[in-house]
C-alpha cells in the first residue's frame, strides 16, 4: 500500500502533526477539531482566489496545522457563469492536490456557511482574497464573516490580478456583448422611429410607455447591460424628438420617466436572469433524473454481469462523456483488471498497477478514491466503491476528459447514484447466478442419485440371484459329490465377495460425487463395533477377535452405517492379509477431544514406508498380490472418516502387526435421559429388583 | 384341492425370476407350498385369494411400492411379512417395519439367513396365537414377566424401571426387529422422538448387565440404523 500513498504523502507534507496511521484524510482532520487551529482557504468565484490557496497552504505549513479549502455556491455565484465556476472548482482541486480537505458549500449567506464550516472543522484562521463588494452599499465579505464569527482570524490577501469583469448573465447562450449592446440600441432606435412620429397624436407619457416596453423586452432577451443601453438610447431619442415647449415645462417629468425606465429595465433583467437560471437548473435536474431513470430501466433487464458492464459504460459515456470500467473482486477480495475488450471500438480502459492499487483501496475502505476525491486526487481516474446492501460488489472506475467537472456537486451526486444503481444491479445478477447454480446443482444431484440408485439396483439384483442360487446348489438334495460341493462353495464365496466389491464401488462413487448425506446421530461406539463384528465376522475365519473398550466412553456423533462399513473394510483387510492363526483386536479409547478407534493385528504388518499410500484409491500394499481386491477399501474408509471431520492413519506396531486407527472429534453430547439416574453401567446387582 | 393342503402356503412377490427361483427352492425344501407374483397388482390379488401363511415381498416392484401391499394386507391379516430390500437407505426399512412388516433382508442375502427369519416369524405368530408366556428366556437370562424379575445364571439382576421396560418391549417382539423410533415411543413416550441416543445408551446398559461380552452381543443385537432385535 505504501506506493499508493506516495502522492498523497506529498500532498499532506504540510500537516506535520497528522497521525501517519490514519488512512482516511477526513478522519484524520476530524481529529483536529479540538485544537481549533486549522487554516481555511475561502475560494470565491468572483476572482482573486489563486493567491488564497497558496497563502493558506503557506500559513498552514508554518503553523504545522491542517488546512481546508471551501467554495461557496449560491444563486449569486452561479450568476457569474460556468467558466468562473469551473475555474474556482479547478482551484479547489489544486488545493486538494496540495493536501487540503475540500468542500463545496451551499448557502444563500456565504459568510454564515463559511463560519459554520469553520466551527465544524476547527478552523481558526480564514484566508480570503480582498475583494470589493459587488455594490458600494454592500458589506464586504470579510466584514460579514467576522460579524458571523467574531473569534475567527480573517486574513485578507491581495487579489492576484485585476478583478475579472463579471460576465453578463447567460453569457454562454447569448451572442457576445458588443453585438448585444448594438442590438439593444437598435431596438430603441427602431422604437423611436415608430413612436416618435406618433408623438403629436399621443401623450409623451404614452410614447414613453412604448420605450418602456422595448426596455422590458431587451432586458428579457439581452440582459441587464443592454437594457440600460436601450433605456439611455430611448431616453435620448425621446428628449431630442420631444417638442421644446414641453421640454421646458416638464424637465422633471423626463427625469422620472428615465428613472422608471432604468429601474424597470434592471429589475426585469434581474428577474429574467433568475428565472432563466431556475429554468436551466430545472432542465439540468430533469436531464439528470431522466439519465438515472433510463439507466435504472436499462439495468433492470440485465441478467448477466457483462450486460451490467456494457450498460454502465454506455450510460457513463453518454452522460459524462466518460470512459468507465467496472472492476470486480475475485474470491480473495482482490480486484481484477478489466478484461481486454474484443471490440477495439469499445475504448477499453487501461489501468496501471498504481491505478489498480487505488481502486483496491477504494474497494477495501468503501470510500471513493482518485480524481475529485479526498484520497489520491492526482490520479486521473475516479474510483467509486459499488456499495450494495449485502456487501461491496466492486469498484466503478470513471475517467472524464475534464477532471474539474468531477468537483461539481450535481455531477458527483449523479455519478454516485450511477454507482449505487450499478452496485444493486450487480448484486441482483449475483443472486440470479446463485439461484441458477442452486437449480443446476439440485438437478445434477437428482440425476446422480437416480443414476446411482439404478446402477445399484441393476448390479445388486443379479448378484443376489447369484449368491442365492449358488447357495441353493450347496444345499441341494441329494447332496452334491465332494468335488462339485467344493465348486459350489467357491462360487458362493466369490459371489459374496463380488457383492462386497460392488457395494464398495457404489459407496465410493456416492462419496466422491458428494452425494452422501451423513445420517449423524449420537452413537455408542461399542454398539457399532459390535454390529460391525457381527456383520463381518465371517471374513476373519478362524482368527481370534478381541475387543478393548473401556466403560464410560462419551457419545460420538457419526453415521453408524458408514462407520460400520469402515470397520468392516478394516476387518476384511485383516482377514485377507494376516495368517489364519492371527489375532485381531478392536480397541476404542478417548484421547483428549477425540475418540480413537483402532483395528490391530499381530500379522506381518504393512509394507514399510507405504503406510499412507495405502489410503489412495486403487493402491495396494503389493501390486501383484495373489489376494483378491482392487484397493478401494481403505480409500473409502478415509473418505468416510474425512466426511466426519476425522482423521485416519495406519502404522506398524512395535510388537509387530499392523494398526489402522481412526480419530473422530468429540462434540458436545446431548443430555442423557433424566429418568432413573442409576450409576452408569453399574455392576450386576445381587439384590432383588425393587421394581 | 391338492392332497398336500396341510402344507403351509407362502407367497413370493418379487419381479426378479432368479431371486424368485432360489427363494422358492429354499422354501419348498422346507415343505412350503409356494405361490409367486411378479407384480404388486398380482401380489395384492394373490394375498387375498391364496390366504398365505407367509409373504415374502420385494419393496422395489416395477408397478409400485411394496409398502402399499403391507398396508393393505395389515388391514385384514396378521400374516408374517418379510421384506426384501435392495435399497441402501435404512429409512425405507424403518418405514416398512413401522407399516407392519415383520422383518427384512437386505439383498444380497443367504438362504440360511432367509430360513432363520422365516422360522422366527412363524414361531412368533404361533406364540401370539397361543397364550402369552409369563416366563421368557434367552441365553443364560430368564425373565419373569409376572413377578417382574430378571435372573442371569440364576442370580437376580437389578434393572432400573426404564431398562426393564425396554427389555419387555424387546421380549414382546422376540426375534423380530423393533425400530428405534418404536422403542422410543413405547418406552419414553411420543414426546421423545428426537432423542434417539436414549435407546442406544439404555441398550448399552442392558448389554452390560445381560450379555457375556457387551461388545460382541449374542442376544441383544443391533440392526444398524434400523433398530434392535432380541435373538433368543
Amino acid at each position: 500500500m505504501a506506493t499508493i500513498f506516495m502522492p498523497r504523502l506529498r500532498g499532506i507534507a504540510y500537516h506535520l502533526r497528522m497521525p501517519s496511521s490514519e488512512s482516511s484524510a477526513s478522519a484524520a482532520f476530524s481529529a483536529f477539531a479540538a485544537p481549533q487551529h486549522a487554516v481555511l482557504a475561502c475560494i470565491r468565484p468572483d476572482g482573486g482566489a489563486a493567491g488564497t490557496v497558496a497563502a493558506a497552504a503557506r500559513l498552514a505549513a508554518l503553523a504545522g496545522a491542517p488546512w481546508h479549502a471551501v467554495l461557496v455556491e449560491n444563486a449569486a455565484t452561479r450568476r457569474l457563469g460556468e467558466a468562473a465556476r469551473l475555474a474556482a472548482l479547478e482551484l479547489l482541486r489544486a488545493a486538494q492536490a496540495q493536501g487540503a480537505v475540500t468542500a463545496v458549500l451551499e448557502g444563500r449567506d456565504a459568510a454564515a456557511a463559511v463560519a459554520a464550516y469553520a466551527v465544524r472543522h476547527g478552523c481558526a484562521t480564514v484566508v480570503l482574497a480582498r475583494a470589493r463588494p459587488a455594490a458600494p452599499w454592500r458589506t464586504p465579505f470579510a466584514r460579514r464573516l467576522t460579524r458571523a464569527a467574531a473569534w475567527l482570524d480573517v486574513v485578507e490577501i491581495a487579489a492576484a490580478g485585476p478583478r475579472a469583469a463579471p460576465p453578463a448573465p447567460g453569457a454562454g447562450t447569448q451572442p457576445p456583448a458588443p453585438r448585444r449592446y448594438l442590438a439593444a440600441a437598435g431596438a430603441s432606435l427602431a422604437t423611436a422611429l415608430v413612436a416618435l412620429p406618433l408623438l403629436p397624436l399621443l401623450d409623451v407619457a404614452n410614447v414613453a410607455m412604448l420605450f418602456l416596453l422595448t426596455v422590458v423586452l431587451v432586458a428579457i432577451r439581452l440582459g441587464r447591460g443592454p437594457a440600460v443601453a436601450a433605456t439611455l438610447v430611448g431616453f435620448c431619442a425621446l428628449v431630442l424628438a420631444a417638442p421644446r415647449r414641453q421640454y421646458d415645462v416638464s424637465e422633471f417629468k423626463y427625469a422620472v420617466a428615465l428613472a422608471v425606465m432604468l429601474a424597470v429595465g434592471l429589475i426585469t433583467a434581474r428577474l429574467t436572469s433568475d428565472l432563466r437560471e431556475q429554468a436551466e437548473s430545472a432542465t439540468g435536474r430533469e436531464a439528470r433524473t431522466r439519465a438515472l431513470y433510463e439507466f435504472a430501466r436499462a439495468l433492470s433487464v440485465a441478467l448477466m454481469q457483462e450486460q451490467v458492464f456494457d450498460i454502465t459504460r454506455r450510460f457513463l459515456a453518454r452522460s459524462f462523456d466518460a470512459r468507465a470500467a467496472l472492476l470486480l473482486p475475485d474470491d480473495a477480495g482482490r480486484l481484477q483488471p478489466p478484461a481486454p475488450e474484443a471490440d477495439p471500438q469499445a475504448r477499453a480502459p487501461v489501468l496501471s498497477v498504481l491505478d489498480m492499487a487505488a481502486a483496491q483501496w477504494a474497494f477495501d475502505h468503501g470510500a471513493p478514491a482518485g480524481a475529485g476525491s479526498a484520497t489520491l486526487p492526482s490520479n486521473p481516474w475516479l474510483y467509486l466503491p459499488l456499495l450494495a446492501p449485502m456487501r461491496s460488489r466492486g469498484v466503478l472506475a470513471v475517467r472524464v476528459p475534464d477532471v474539474a467537472a468531477l468537483l461539481v456537486p450535481e455531477r458527483r451526486e449523479l455519478l454516485d447514484a450511477f454507482a449505487a444503481l450499478a452496485a444493486i444491479a450487480l448484486e441482483r445478477v449475483h443472486y440470479v447466478d446463485v439461484a441458477q447454480d442452486a437449480v443446476v446443482r439440485m438437478e445434477g444431484e437428482r440425476l446422480r442419485n437416480s443414476l446411482l440408485a439404478a446402477l445399484s439396483h441393476d448390479l445388486r439384483t443379479p448378484l443376489t440371484g447369484l449368491v442365492g442360487l449358488s447357495e441353493s446348489l450347496t444345499l441341494s438334495r441329494p447332496r452334491l459329490a465332494a468335488a462339485q460341493l467344493e465348486l459350489a462353495n467357491a462360487l458362493r464365496d466369490e459371489a459374496r465377495r463380488m457383492s462386497t466389491l460392488v457395494a464398495n464401488l457404489l459407496d465410493m462413487a456416492r462419496i466422491q460425487s458428494g452425494g452422501v448425506k451423513l445420517n449423524l446421530q449420537w452413537q455408542v461406539v461399542e454398539e457399532t463395533i459390535g454390529s460391525a463384528l457381527r456383520a463381518c465376522r465371517w471374513q476373519l475365519g478362524a482368527r481370534g477377535v478381541a475387543t478393548d473398550i473401556p466403560r464410560g466412553l462419551p457419545l460420538v456423533r457419526f453415521d453408524a452405517t458408514l462407520l460400520e462399513r469402515v470397520l468392516c473394510n478394516l476387518l476384511e483387510n485383516a482377514g485377507k492379509y494376516t495368517p489364519p492363526g492371527a489375532r485381531v483386536t478392536l480397541a476404542a479409547r478417548r484421547d483428549t477431544d477425540e475418540l480413537v478407534v483402532a483395528v490391530l493385528d499381530d500379522g506381518p504388518g504393512l509394507p514399510a514406508g507405504r503406510e499412507d499410500a495405502l489410503f489412495e484409491k486403487f493402491v495396494r500394499g503389493h501390486a501383484e498380490s495373489p489376494i483378491a481386491g482392487v484397493g478401494l477399501g481403505l480409500a473409502i474408509c478415509r473418505a468416510i472418516v474425512d466426511a466426519h471431520g476425522g482423521r485416519m492413519r495406519a502404522f506398524n506396531l512395535d510388537a509387530g502387526g499392523a494398526c489402522f486407527e481412526l480419530r473422530l472429534p468429540l462434540g458436545e453430547p446431548p443430555a442423557a435421559p433424566e429418568a432413573d439416574l442409576e450409576p452408569e453401567a453399574g455392576p450386576i446387582s445381587t439384590q432383588p429388583d425393587p421394581a | 384341492m391338492t392332497p398336500d393342503t396341510a402344507a403351509p402356503v407362502a407367497l413370493i412377490v418379487e419381479d426378479e425370476p432368479q431371486i424368485r427361483r432360489f427363494v422358492r427352492m429354499a422354501l419348498e425344501g422346507e415343505g412350503w407350498q409356494v405361490h409367486q407374483s411378479e407384480t404388486l397388482k398380482r401380489g395384492l390379488i394373490d394375498a387375498g385369494t391364496r390366504t398365505p401363511d407367509l409373504i415374502i415381498l420385494d419393496l422395489g416392484l416395477p408397478d409400485g411400492d411394496g409398502l402399499q401391499l403391507i398396508r393393505d394386507v395389515r388391514g385384514w391379516s396378521p400374516v408374517p411379512i418379510i421384506v426384501l430390500s435392495a435399497r441402501i437407505d435404512e429409512a425405507d426399512k424403518i418405514t416398512a417395519l413401522d407399516a407392519g412388516a415383520d422383518d427384512y433382508l437386505t439383498k444380497p442375502f443367504g438362504i440360511g439367513e432367509l430360513l432363520a427369519r422365516v422360522r422366527a416369524a412363524l414361531r412368533r405368530q404361533h406364540k401370539a396365537a397361543g397364550e402369552a408366556s409369563a416366563r421368557s428366556a434367552f441365553g443364560r437370562v430368564e425373565v419373569d414377566l409376572h413377578k417382574r424379575t430378571v435372573q442371569r445364571d440364576g442370580q437376580p439382576v437389578h434393572l432400573t424401571p426404564t431398562e426393564y421396560k425396554l427389555l419387555t418391549v424387546l421380549i414382546a417382539n422376540s426375534g423380530r426387529v423393533v425400530t428405534a423410533p418404536q422403542l422410543l415411543r413405547e418406552v419414553w413416550g411420543p414426546s421423545n422422538a428426537d432423542n434417539g441416543h436414549y435407546v442406544r445408551i439404555y441398550m448399552g446398559h442392558l448389554r452390560q448387565k445381560l450379555e457375556d461380552d457387551p461388545a460382541q452381543p449374542r442376544h441383544l443385537l443391533t440392526e444398524t440404523a434400523v433398530g434392535y432385535r432380541l435373538q433368543p
